[in-house]
């Protein structure tokens, strides 16, 4: 078991209710922290839709999640 | 050559102040703005959250990218963060270069990248009390 932290935008935040928080987890890669999270808290969004970053980096889903690490979905991004 | 997030207003006249510069003959600037709709639906308000450090980092990382395609002097870009009422600036650009068809062509490049590529989100407020996250749709989140 180890523990990340994750932080919450936009559509997600609101799905989750929470801006941030910290998830003890077995997960060994970002893609199947994912999975986890969004059938736990009933995400809309699939993981094809979405980014992840990795301690402020964009990363890959099949990055090893490393205990410390801190995590974020990135929902599909709308600047401009 | 910057990229900055503001949750004040964005203040054009000072911002361009900034950018003159007697060798360059070209300034091109592109203001983003609030618009009172969207896909046929009334729009009040506006409002964009960030993931900052990513977001400035890439947004640092395009204008970087559009110093070194093209050949122009400065680029600036800076957006909004927070609530925006209709008619404000959500975004500005602005290049500077010897001759126009690079600032042109610079400009046109950063406002595709960072909207493509900037982990910020609109969430548009409309008229009928609905709201929804711009791109963030599902068959479930539509319901």
């Amino acid at each position: 078991m180890k523990t990340v932290h994750v932080r919450y935008f936009a559509i997600l935040r609101e799905q989750r209710g929470l801006d941030e928080e910290r998830v003890a987890t077995t997960a060994a890669t970002a893609a199947e922290l994912y999975e986890e999270l969004r059938v736990l808290h009933r995400f809309t969004l699939p993981a094809e839709r979405l980014r992840v970053a990795v301690n402020d980096e964009f990363g890959s889903w099949g990055s090893p999640v490393r205990d410390g690490d801190a995590l974020v979905f990135v929902p599909p991004v709308a600047g401009g | 050559m910057s990229f900055r997030l503001t949750a004040a207003a964005i203040e054009t006249s000072v911002l361009a102040e900034a950018l003159r510069d007697v060798r360059t003959g070209a300034c091109v600037t592109f203001e983003g703005r609030v618009r009172n709709q969207n896909e046929g639906r009334a729009v009040r308000a506006l409002e964009y959250e960030a993931y900052a450090p990513l977001a400035e980092s890439e947004g640092a990382k395009i204008v970087a990218e559009a110093m070194g395609r093209f050949p122009i002097t400065q680029a600036v870009c800076v957006h909004r963060t927070g609530s925006l009422a209709l008619g404000e600036i959500a975004v500005w650009v602005a290049v500077t270069s010897g001759h126009r068809a690079a600032a042109f062509d610079a400009c046109s490049f950063i406002i595709a990248e960072v909207k493509a590529r900037v982990p910020m989100w609109k969430k548009e407020h409309y008229a009928d009390g609905t709201s929804e996250w711009i791109n963030c749709a599902t068959g479930a989140a539509k319901a």
